[in-house]
C-alpha cells in the first residue's frame, strides 16, 4: 500500500493551471466579482425579472455577477455561443445536470460533517460526501467521453478530467470508499425500550408485526397506508443519548469503526478546485437554458444571434419580451411575438398607437435582446442579427418622487440630459413615454430636440410616444400597436410598420373579450 | 364504508367554503368565510347574487351554518344525471314521510362528531404515539355510534322505501357485525404496549439510526442481571438509563418510539380517519335533506305550493310549468306570490319584454331557481314543473357601476359574459337580464344578437329580459319555431298583474308610468345656486 503522503499529489499540476474557466476563455477578461453591480437599464427592461426566473433554484451558485457582466470582446461571446450550441445535445445537458445535483448533495453532506459533534457521525458524513463526489466525477467523464464535443471550453474540460481521474489520490480514495461502505452496511442492531431504560443488543429476527396489525384493520383501509411519519426536528447532530447508543453499537462492532477513523485522516484534501469552479460556472448555461426550454414549450423560439460591434442594420423575427413571456407562461396565456428590422440608414423606431397595445413591451424586447446578446446568451426570437452596444440607456416613466422636489417634466429632462451626455454612437437608447406631463406643443418641441441628437449620433434608438409627428423624421421607422383582427384569441397586440388606426372602441372591447358570433362558436365546441 | 345518500355509487365531496376546512360549525369563524369561499367560481357567485339564492339557503339552514354550506355546495354541484335526480327525490320522499327518524339519525351523527372533535387538542396527531392513543379512543366512540344507529335501523328500517336508505341500512348490518366489533376491541388492548417496545435498527447517513422496525413484544431477561453475569466476557447487550431530569434524553427516547411506531400508527390513523370520514359524509348528505325538510316546512306554513319536478333528458327542450313562482321572493315576503304558467315544447329561446316593474326579473329568477332546485334533487316551487336537464345554469344580470375604475361598465359586462362562455357547454341554460345595455342601442343590440345566435347554434337555452328593441324585434321577425316571446302584462289602467303573456315586443317600455309616479311624489329641485 502506498503511503498517504504520496497519494495526495496530482501528477500534472502544470496542466491544471492551463484549464481556466468555462465562461472566460482568456484569463485577462476574467470577471472581477467584487466590482460588478447591476447595470442601470436592468429594472426598466425587466431584466431583473428575467434574472430572477433564470436563477430561481440556483441561488447557491450566486450567478448574478455573470449576468451583469457585459462582455468586452466578441471572442468570448463566440466562446459562450459554442458552449450553448453544445447543449443542443440532450445527453450533455443531462450529464451536467446530474453532475451538479451530485455536487450539491456532496456539499450538503460536507456541511453536515462540519456541523455534527459525534466523532463516528462526522466521519460517516465525510465518507458519504467523498463517495458521492467520486461517483459524480466518474459519471461525468464517462458521459463526456461518449460525446462528439466541439466547443473549446468542453474539449479542454474533458482533457482535464481524464488526467484527474488517473491521479493516485483519486484512485486510492475510490478504493477505500468501496471497502468501508460494505462493512457499514452489515451493521444491524436492536433497541429495547422500557420506561426510561434503553438496551442495545443484536438485531432481532423480523416478526413482521406491522402486517399482522394491518390485517385486522383491513376493511377500513381504503387507500395504501401511509406510515405516520412524525415530524422530528431535522438536526444532523446527535445528542448525548444517540451518541451513547452509537458508541455501544461501535462496541458491538469494533473493527468496522476503526476503518472509519482511518479514512477521514487520509482523504482530507478533496475536492479539486477546478472542478468546483466548473460546477458553479456551468450553471450559467444550465439555468439560462432551463428557462428557455420552459418558455419554448409555449411555442416561442430562442436563437443564438449573429452579432457585430460595427453593423447597425439589425433584424429579428418572432422576438418577444422574455420577462412578459415568463409571467404569461405561468398564467398559461399566449405571447405575441414581433418581427422588426432596420436597414440602410434606418436607426430609430418611433412607436405610436392605442394604449395597452404592446408598445412598451416592444421597447423592452428590443432592449432585452441586445442586453442578452451582450452577455453571450441565446436571445428570445426565431432569428436575430444584433448590434453589440457599448451601453444601453433607458428612460422610462418613474413613480412620482415626493422627497425629490423636482417636477415630473424637470425630472424627465434631467434624466434625458444625463443620458445624452453619456451616450456614444455605439450606444442604444430606449425611451418610453417621455414628456407626458406637459402640453403637446411643448412635448413635441422637446421630443424633436432629443430625436435630433439621436439622429446626429447615428445611434440605435426606440422611442415610445403619443406624438405622431416624431415618426416622420429622418432615419426613423414608424411602427404602431394594433388590435389583432385576424386572430382575436391573442390578448396582446402586434407592433407593425404602419401608422395607428382608429377602430370602434366598443367592437374592439367585444373582440378583446372574444364574444363575437364566430368567437363564441369557436369557444363552445358542439 | 359509504353512506351514498346523494349518489347511488359515490360520495359527495363539497368543493367550496367552510366544509373544506373542518366539519364543525363551532370552529368556523365569520372572518374566514370570504376566504374559504374565495375559490368559488365568479360565475357561480354571480348566479347566487342574481337569483338571490342566499335567501333560499338561509331558509334551508334555519340558522345552522353547516346546513347552509351544504345546501350551497349541493346546489352548485350541478347534477345532470336523471337517475341521480330521481334517486334523491325518492330519498327526499322517505325523509318527508319519516322526518322524525331522519332528524334523529342526523342528531346522533352531529353529536358523535362534536364529541370526537372535542376530544382532540393541539397535541393530538403531533406524535406517532399520540396518534395511536387518539385513534384507539376515536374507534371506541365510533363503535358505540354504530351500535346506536343499528338500534334505530332495527326499529324503523322497514318504513323506508327508497333505494338509498335501504342500501344504507343493510350496509350498516354488513360492515359492523357484533363479532367484528368485539375483535377490534381486543386488538386495541394489545396495541397499548404496556411492556415496552422492541425495534430493529440499521446505520444510515451520518451513522444515525434508520429503518426502525417495530417487533412483536417478547419477554426479556432483566438487563441488570444479564450484564452482571456477562461482564467478564464480551457482552452481547448493553443497557443504560436516562437520568431523571434529562429532558433532551427523554425527547430522544420519544423520537425512537415515534420512528418505530410510524407504520402501526399509520394503520390506526387511516382506519379511524376512514370511519370518521364516513360519518362526515353521512352528516353532509343528510344535511341536504334536512335543509329540504326545513324549506318544505316553511313554504307549507305560508301556503305556497310544492311539487316534485319531472326532469327530461337533456337532449330535449321541454319547458312547461304551472304556478311557478320565485321562491326567494315568497320567502322574503313571507307570503304566497304570483306564479306563472307556460306550456311550451322545443323552445330554445325565451325573450321577455314589457313593462318595468312588471315582474320580468322575478319571472326570470323563478325559472333559474326551479331549474337549479330540480337538478339538485329537490322539489320545486310550482304546482308542476317539467324541464330538460341542463349542463349548467348561468346568469348574466345588469349590474350597478363598478367602483374599481379598471374597466368601463360595458367592458365589465362583456368580461362577465366571457367568463360564462368559458364554462358553457352545449345543453346549458343562460339567463340574461337587461344585458349589454351599457352601450348605445345599436351596438348593444348587435352584440346581443351575435351572442344569442351563437349560443342557440350551440344548443344552449336562453332566456333574455331586454329593453333593446332593435334586438328583440329583429329576433321576432325571424319567426323561429324554437323561440317564445313573452311580455309582462299591463292592463289599460296601467295596473300590473306580474304575469307573463305571449306577445310581440313593443317599442315603448312603460318607464313613463314609473316616472310619473316617482316624480310626482318627489319632484326634482328647480333651481341651483351658482357654483362657487
Amino acid at each position: 500500500m502506498l503511503s498517504a503522503k504520496d497519494e495526495v499529489n496530482y501528477p500534472d499540476e502544470v496542466f491544471l493551471m492551463s484549464f481556466f474557466s468555462i465562461l472566460y476563455n482568456n484569463p485577462d477578461d476574467d470577471i472581477c466579482e467584487k466590482n460588478i453591480g447591476e447595470p442601470s437599464c436592468f429594472s426598466d427592461l425587466h431584466l431583473y425579472q428575467i434574472l430572477l426566473a433564470v436563477t430561481k433554484g440556483y441561488e447557491e451558485y450566486d450567478l448574478n455577477p455573470f449576468f451583469y457582466d457585459s462582455l468586452q470582446s466578441p471572442d468570448i461571446i463566440t466562446y459562450r455561443h459554442e458552449i450553448f450550441r453544445e447543449f443542443e445535445d440532450i445527453t450533455l445537458s443531462e450529464a451536467i445536470k446530474s453532475f451538479s445535483q451530485n455536487m450539491q448533495t456532496m456539499r450538503k453532506h460536507l456541511g453536515k460533517a462540519d456541523k455534527v459533534h459525534s466523532k463516528y457521525q462526522k466521519e460517516r458524513w465525510f465518507l458519504d460526501a467523498a463517495e458521492i463526489y467520486c461517483k459524480a466525477v466518474q459519471t461525468l467523464l464517462h458521459s463526456l467521453s461518449d460525446l462528439d464535443l466541439r466547443s473549446r471550453g468542453f474539449l479542454a474540460f474533458r482533457e482535464f478530467l481524464n488526467i484527474y481521474v488517473r491521479s493516485s489520490g483519486y484512485v486510492s480514495m475510490t478504493r477505500d470508499i468501496e471497502h468501508l461502505k460494505t462493512e457499514l452496511a452489515g451493521v444491524r442492531y436492536c433497541l429495547y425500550i422500557r420506561g426510561r431504560e434503553i438496551t442495545v443488543l443484536n438485531a432481532e429476527p423480523d416478526s413482521e408485526y406491522v402486517g399482522e396489525v394491518e390485517a385486522v384493520f383491513g376493511r377500513f383501509i381504503d387507500k395504501p397506508v401511509q406510515p405516520f411519519n412524525e415530524e422530528f426536528p431535522d438536526y444532523n447532530d446527535m445528542n448525548h443519548i444517540e451518541a451513547k447508543i452509537l458508541d455501544l453499537v461501535a462496541k458491538l462492532h469494533p473493527d468496522v469503526f476503526l476503518l472509519l477513523d482511518d479514512f477521514q485522516e487520509k482523504h482530507e484534501n478533496y475536492p479539486d478546485k477546478s472542478i468546483v469552479r466548473f460546477d458553479r460556472e456551468i450553471q450559467f448555461y444550465i439555468s439560462y437554458l432551463e428557462l428557455t426550454e420552459r418558455i419554448s414549450r409555449e411555442g416561442l423560439f430562442f436563437c443564438i444571434p449573429v452579432v457585430s460591434d460595427t453593423v447597425k442594420e439589425i433584424c429579428c423575427s418572432e422576438g418577444f419580451d422574455l420577462a412578459l413571456a415568463i409571467s404569461l407562461a405561468e398564467r398559461k396565456e399566449p405571447v405575441v411575438t414581433n418581427d422588426f428590422y432596420l436597414e440602410d440608414k434606418e436607426r430609430i423606431f418611433v412607436i405610436t398607437g392605442p394604449n395597452q397595445g404592446g408598445k412598451t413591451t416592444f421597447a423592452r424586447t428590443f432592449g432585452q435582446l441586445h442586453f442578452l446578446a451582450r452577455i453571450g446568451c441565446p436571445v428570445p426570437g426565431k432569428s436575430a442579427r444584433l448590434f453589440l452596444p457599448d451601453k444601453i440607456f433607458t428612460h422610462f416613466k418613474k413613480e412620482e418622487n415626493i422627497v425629490d422636489m423636482r417636477s415630473s417634466l424637470e425630472d424627465d429632462l434631467m434624466r434625458i440630459h444625463s443620458i445624452l451626455t453619456e451616450c456614444t454612437p455605439w450606444s442604444i437608447i430606449i425611451i418610453n413615454e417621455m414628456f407626458t406631463s406637459t402640453s403637446v406643443s411643448d412635448a413635441l418641441f422637446l421630443g424633436k430636440k432629443v430625436m435630433k441628437q439621436a439622429i446626429k449620433l447615428d445611434l440605435l434608438c426606440v422611442y415610445v410616444t403619443f406624438l405622431d409627428e416624431l415618426s416622420t423624421l429622418e432615419k426613423v421607422v414608424s411602427i404602431a400597436s394594433t388590435v389583432v383582427l385576424e386572430n382575436p384569441d391573442l390578448r396582446t397586440y402586434k407592433v407593425v410598420r404602419k401608422p395607428a388606426d382608429g377602430l370602434s372602441y366598443a367592437i374592439a372591447i367585444a373582440r378583446k373579450n372574444r364574444l363575437t358570433y364566430e368567437n363564441i362558436l369557436e369557444r363552445i365546441q358542439s | 364504508m359509504k353512506s351514498h345518500l346523494l349518489y347511488p355509487d359515490r360520495d359527495f365531496n363539497p368543493e367550496w367554503g367552510m366544509l373544506r376546512r373542518s366539519p364543525s360549525p363551532q370552529r368556523w369563524l365569520n372572518r374566514d368565510y370570504d376566504k374559504m369561499w374565495a375559490c368559488f367560481p365568479e360565475y357561480m357567485q354571480m348566479t347566487v347574487q342574481d337569483l338571490e339564492l342566499d335567501i333560499l339557503f338561509q331558509s334551508m339552514a334555519c340558522g345552522d351554518k353547516f346546513l347552509f354550506e351544504v345546501a350551497k355546495n349541493v346546489f352548485f354541484t350541478t347534477e345532470t344525471d336523471i337517475e341521480t335526480i330521481l334517486y334523491r327525490q325518492d330519498i327526499l320522499r322517505d325523509c318527508t314521510a319519516n322526518s322524525e327518524v331522519v332528524r334523529e339519525i342526523y342528531r346522533i351523527v352531529v353529536d358523535l362528531i362534536e364529541e370526537y372533535l372535542s376530544g382532540l387538542n393541539w397535541y393530538s396527531g403531533k406524535t406517532a404515539d399520540s396518534v395511536r392513543s387518539t385513534s384507539v379512543h376515536a374507534l371506541g366512540l365510533f363503535t358505540d355510534a354504530f351500535l346506536e344507529l343499528k338500534k334505530i335501523a332495527g326499529e324503523h328500517a322497514d318504513r323506508f322505501q327508497s333505494g338509498g336508505f335501504k342500501e344504507f341500512f343493510s350496509m350498516l348490518e354488513r360492515e359492523t357485525s357484533d363479532e367484528y366489533i368485539s375483535s377490534l376491541k381486543e386488538k386495541f388492548e394489545e396495541l397499548s404496549f404496556k411492556n415496552g417496545i422492541f425495534t430493529n435498527v440499521e446505520l444510515g447517513k451520518g451513522n444515525k439510526g434508520i429503518n426502525y422496525t417495530l417487533q412483536k413484544n417478547r419477554m426479556i431477561k432483566k438487563p441488570g442481571w444479564l450484564s452482571g453475569f456477562l461482564s467478564t466476557g464480551s457482552p452481547s447487550q448493553y443497557s443504560f438509563c436516562i437520568a431523571d431530569r434529562d429532558i433532551a434524553g427523554f425527547r430522544t427516547l420519544a423520537e425512537i418510539k415515534g420512528r418505530s411506531m410510524s407504520s402501526v400508527s399509520g394503520i390506526l390513523l387511516n382506519s379511524s380517519d376512514h370511519i370518521f370520514s364516513f360519518f362526515i359524509s353521512l352528516k353532509t348528505e343528510l344535511a341536504f335533506y334536512i335543509g329540504c325538510l326545513n324549506l318544505r316546512d316553511r313554504l307549507i306554513s305560508i301556503g305556497s305550493p310544492l311539487s316534485f319536478p319531472v326532469p327530461a333528458e337533456h337532449g330535449g327542450r321541454d319547458f312547461s310549468f304551472k304556478e311557478l313562482y320565485d321562491v326567494c321572493l315568497a320567502l322574503q315576503k313571507g307570503e304566497k306570490v304570483t306564479g306563472n304558467d307556460v306550456e311550451a315544447e322545443d323552445i330554445d329561446l325565451i325573450i321577455i319584454t314589457g313593462a318595468n316593474r312588471g315582474g320580468k326579473s322575478t319571472f326570470l329568477r323563478s325559472i333559474g331557481v326551479a331549474q337549479l332546485m330540480m337538478q339538485c334533487g329537490s322539489f320545486v316551487p310550482a304546482e308542476s314543473f317539467r324541464s330538460n336537464i341542463c349542463t349548467g345554469i348561468y346568469t348574466h344580470f345588469q349590474r350597478g357601476e363598478d367602483h374599481d375604475m379598471k374597466s368601463g361598465k360595458y367592458d365589465e359586462e362583456l368580461r362577465r359574459m366571457s367568463e360564462i362562455v368559458d364554462h358553457l357547454k352545449p345543453g346549458g341554460l343562460v339567463l340574461f337580464n337587461e344585458s349589454f345595455a351599457a352601450t348605445n342601442e345599436r351596438e348593444g343590440s348587435e352584440i346581443s344578437r351575435q351572442i344569442v345566435c351563437a349560443l342557440l347554434k350551440r344548443r344552449i337555452k336562453v332566456a333574455f329580459v331586454t329593453h333593446l328593441y332593435d334586438f328583440s324585434q329583429s329576433l321576432y321577425e325571424k319567426n323561429m319555431d324554437n323561440s317564445l316571446f313573452l311580455r309582462a302584462e299591463r292592463k289599460n289602467s296601467g295596473e300590473r298583474t306580474f304575469r307573463m303573456k305571449e306577445g310581440e315586443p313593443l317599442r315603448t317600455s312603460y318607464g313613463r308610468d314609473l316616472y310619473e309616479k316617482i316624480f310626482h311624489e318627489s319632484p326634482l329641485p328647480v333651481s341651483f345656486e351658482d357654483r362657487k
